[in-house]
């Protein structure tokens, strides 16, 4: 993409996902929690498309936006308890928490800064489906198979630790 | 009968068993049994020396049987080599007879003084175990065996002076005598350990071998010094005599047999077995006889106040220890064992006899007595006939051993010590007079009756006096083949007659008799009076110038002392550190358990806080802007 | 230009965002929302690296996909725990549950 409007997205980008992050975590409210971090799922497959990575980004919204996202919003349906504008306070420990954070974001960011990043900006593959494709059906084809097992694995605990006892209502 | 000599320490060291398990319900059998022992070890022993005389066996060749104890080899010769052996020489033959011999007296003399008391049989039991520790120790061949037996000796004398176990006094008394001769044997051990380390062996002849031809003169003197260590505690020297008067808690016949004749003499006749270890150290040998004459003088001060007729023999014992020591010192092997073997004789007697008095009258202080001779005849004349031996008057035969004695310091020099015990001759003969004229002449102070005692008590006095007038003669000048060619250190040697010595110490002793007399006999100057006029002295020396509270000071202040700081530093140093180890766990344990909250977002923190340290640590220079 | 510091200041922002979230939240539900954010952070990372250093491969984006997947196992195991713990606890608060403690 060209220079100036791709450096203009990429600050929209950014801050439409950093924002909606902070919305995620700062809010009271846990539904509007979960509609936050909708929004900052996107923003985030946004960032991929910049990168050139447009499986990726479809990907990402497909799965975190479409799956990942309602299942935390049925979670939060099946776990309510107490007034629903309280429901996402900060523990005791979120004096220390920031500070922590704050920490470790410094550190990160001293350390990239002073990095020499040599960088090889050269030819991209055009056709990442395939591209990606040919990795998982290739080189990685253990891991792809491994994951689908691990999938099945999570389905079947999580039915698992949910499901009610005999007994139980 | 050399060959049997085993035998002479066995017969009362199996008589102790079977009194013990055999017949100790049957009291007389029990008697019977030590007596018979005892009696066996007698005739082997005489027979022995019979033998040794007439076989030439001398001291530089004498008959030698061992075997090997524990012997553990080593590179070069033994590592160790622990014998049991037999040495048998002119001297161990006269030790023989003379031990056996008063024992024997001794044991006869207890079945009449002992009768009635309830531990009859035990007290024969602890005399024939003792029997057999001395004569062991006498016949040992080397200084482990002989030191396994002085110990044995020690036991048996702790046994005998607690004889009396519920009298606390008693039971005081055998310890003070047990824990000082501990002191005294854990300095003759080193000693003996030096010894081992320096030449290789225990066995007295071979050392005798090795030790003129040692190189380092200063350790082997500290090895001798050490050694020495062990006959100032057993023969009651200064400064480690303190036990021995104690010891008269014990049974008369105890302190005649352990405490005058035998075990204290133990002490003189390790020096003259090891008599070559000090022949060649002067310094070592000017310090003994110092130790003996100053001995001498100081018990002999002490015993011209006491009152108890016990304790009057017995700091005459110390002093007459002093002089065999003394002789020792001043070279005179011979004329210490010489008087050894007198003194054996008289004082055992003079024991014996003072139990009879104490047996009649129930009663010990000297000053509640008098007039004895007339109710106790036989007691009074041997008691008399002691008496005059130990003072050293001609012919009987404590003037020729201590008229050797003082010979030998004068004519080697030691014209000091020939005066001082030429002093201490007028003081033994004051005293004894003193306790004669005071117990046996005169009103009966308090109105206390003798009567004599059965023939058991008199016939082993009678027997004494005897010895007490003979056992002189054969040391005497005039003999040809005397005392002092069989038992000797160097050559056989022949004593000439001093006749200046000789007279003045018989001057000396009728002096101090007649003192007595004057004093104590006629009462032409009351003894009273005399005490009150010099009163601080006199206070001094009845309380034995304050050793015993010396040493009670030091004990309390220093050891005590020491104890204490141990102690403390044990409880709050040593244990502090070992409970306080304990306690920092429990401590760290209480303040760490709240660690483990179980709190999840707390561990989540924890994590990533060590995130964030280990980032700066291993991107430190990165992020320190080094590349 | 936006080059690759741009981006891995992104990630690392939306990292530490989420992370504050996962560490200062009660509500469990909360807390797995702060480990999405975490987890896309990083796939952010893979690809800025990817785009950046290594374009010939497409390395990073495979590595990326794998996290998608096993977010998602992980969202949806994590949810039935938060569900069982509410049914037998009724509570979804993460303070209460201490039961790992001494």
């Amino acid at each position: 993409m060209e220079g100036g409007a791709s450096v203009a997205i990429f600050w929209l980008l950014a801050a439409l996902t950093v924002g909606a992050a902070v919305a995620v975590v700062m809010l009271p409210n846990i539904v509007h929690s979960a509609l936050y971090l909708v929004l900052t799922f996107i923003g985030v497959a946004g960032i991929y498309i910049l990168l050139e990575a447009e499986f990726l980004a479809a990907v990402q919204v497909l799965i975190y936006a479409g799956g990942v996202a309602v299942l935390l919003i049925f979670g939060v349906m099946l776990t309510r308890r107490g007034h629903i504008r309280q429901s996402n306070p900060f523990n005791s420990y979120h004096v220390a928490a920031g500070v922590v954070s704050l920490a470790l974001f410094i550190l990160v960011v001293l350390a990239l800064g002073r990095s020499p990043w040599h960088a090889f900006p050269g030819p991209w593959p055009e056709d990442t489906v395939g591209a990606v494709a040919e990795a998982f059906l290739g080189p990685y084809v253990l891991p792809f198979e491994v994951a689908a097992v691990l999938l099945l694995v999570g389905i079947v605990g999580a039915i698992l630790l949910a499901r009610e006892e005999k007994g139980e209502k | 009968m050399m060959e049997y000599a085993w035998l002479v320490p066995l017969f009362p060291a199996l008589a102790f068993p079977v009194i013990v398990f055999v017949t100790r319900r049957l009291r007389l059998l029990s008697a019977l049994v030590g007596i018979a022992a005892i009696a066996a070890s007698f005739v082997v022993s005489v027979g022995i020396l019979v033998e040794v005389l007439q076989a030439g066996v001398t001291m530089e060749q004498p008959v030698e049987k061992a075997l090997n104890w524990l012997a553990i080899p080593g590179p070069e010769g033994w590592l160790l080599k622990i014998e049991a052996g037999i040495l048998l020489d002119p001297l161990t033959a006269v030790m023989l007879v003379v031990v056996t011999l008063v024992a024997l007296l001794v044991e006869i003399y207890s079945v009449g003084y002992m009768h009635g008391d309830p531990g009859f049989s035990v007290f024969f039991s602890y005399l024939s175990l003792f029997s057999a520790s001395m004569l062991g120790l006498v016949v040992a061949n080397n200084f482990f065996m002989m030191f396994f037996f002085w110990e044995l000796v020690g036991l048996c004398s702790y046994l005998l002076i607690g004889f009396y176990f519920h009298k606390p006094e008693a039971a005081r008394a055998s310890l003070k005598a047990f824990v000082t001769n501990r002191v005294a044997d854990f300095g003759f051990m080193l000693g003996f350990f030096f010894l081992f380390l320096m030449f290789g062996t225990f066995n007295f002849r071979e050392l005798a071998e090795a030790v003129p031809h040692a190189e380092n003169l200063g350790l082997l003197a500290l090895a001798a010094a050490l050694v020495f260590i062990g006959p100032i505690g057993k023969s009651a020297q200064f400064p480690l005599h303190v036990w021995l008067p104690d010891a008269m808690e014990g049974p008369t016949p105890v302190s005649a047999l352990i405490h005058a004749a035998t075990m204290v003499a133990a002490g003189v006749y390790l020096l003259a077995r090891a008599f070559v270890l000090f022949a060649g150290l002067p310094s070592v040998m000017l310090i003994i006889a110092y130790v003996g004459g100053f001995t001498a003088l100081f018990a002999a001060t002490i015993g011209v106040v006491q009152r108890d007729i016990k304790r009057i023999l017995a700091y005459s014992t110390i002093s007459q220890l002093g002089y065999m020591v003394m002789a020792m010192g001043v070279g005179s092997m011979t004329a210490g064992m010489f008087h050894l073997t007198t003194h054996a004789f008289f004082k055992a007697l003079l024991f014996l006899g003072a139990g009879s008095v104490i047996h009649a009258l129930n009663e010990q202080d000297i000053f509640r007595m008098g007039g004895l001779a007339r109710d106790m005849k036989i007691t009074a004349g041997t008691f008399i006939i002691g008496a005059l031996a130990l003072a050293g008057i001609p012919p009987l035969a404590g003037f020729w051993s201590k008229d050797e004695i003082l010979l030998a310091a004068y004519s080697h020099g030691y014209t000091g010590l020939y005066l001082l015990g030429t002093v201490v001759a007028f003081l033994t003969a004051f005293y004894m007079f003193r306790l004669i004229f005071v117990a046996f002449f005169g009103p009966r102070r308090a109105g206390l009756h003798g009567h004599e005692s059965p023939w058991t008590m008199t016939v082993p006095l009678l027997v004494l006096a005897v010895l007490s007038v003979v056992s002189g003669f054969m040391g005497a000048p005039f003999v040809a083949h005397g005392f002092s060619s069989w038992v000797y250190f160097g050559e056989p040697h022949h004593v000439e007659p001093n006749y200046v010595v000789m007279f003045t110490s018989t001057a000396v002793a009728i002096l101090g008799i007649y003192l007595a007399w004057f004093i104590y006999g006629r009462e032409a100057v009351s003894h009273e009076a005399l005490s009150r006029r010099w009163q601080g002295v006199y206070r001094l020396v009845y309380n034995k110038y304050y050793v015993d509270e010396a040493y009670l000071w030091f004990f309390r202040r220093v050891v005590l002392g020491l104890a204490e700081a141990f102690n403390w530093h044990d409880r709050n140093v040593v244990d502090r550190i070992f409970d306080g180890v304990g306690d920092l766990v429990r401590w760290s344990g209480r303040r760490l358990r709240y660690l483990q909250t179980g709190h999840l977002p707390v561990y989540g923190l924890v994590l990533f806080a060590a995130v964030v340290v280990l980032v700066i640590w291993a991107a430190a220079p990165v992020i320190g802007g080094i590349r | 230009m936006i080059t690759l510091s741009h981006y891995l200041a992104l990630a690392g922002l939306l990292f530490v965002v989420g992370l504050f979230g996962a560490l200062a939240k009660r509500n469990a539900v909360a807390v797995l929302m702060g480990i999405e954010l975490m987890l896309n952070a990083v796939n952010i990372n893979l690809v800025a690296f990817n785009r950046f250093m290594n374009p010939g491969e497409v390395t990073g984006q495979v590595f990326a996909l794998f996290v998608i997947v096993v977010a998602a196992a992980e969202v949806a195991v994590g949810l039935a725990i938060v569900i069982n713990l509410y049914r037998r606890r009724l509570a979804t608060d993460v303070e209460e549950a201490d039961w790992l403690k001494w």
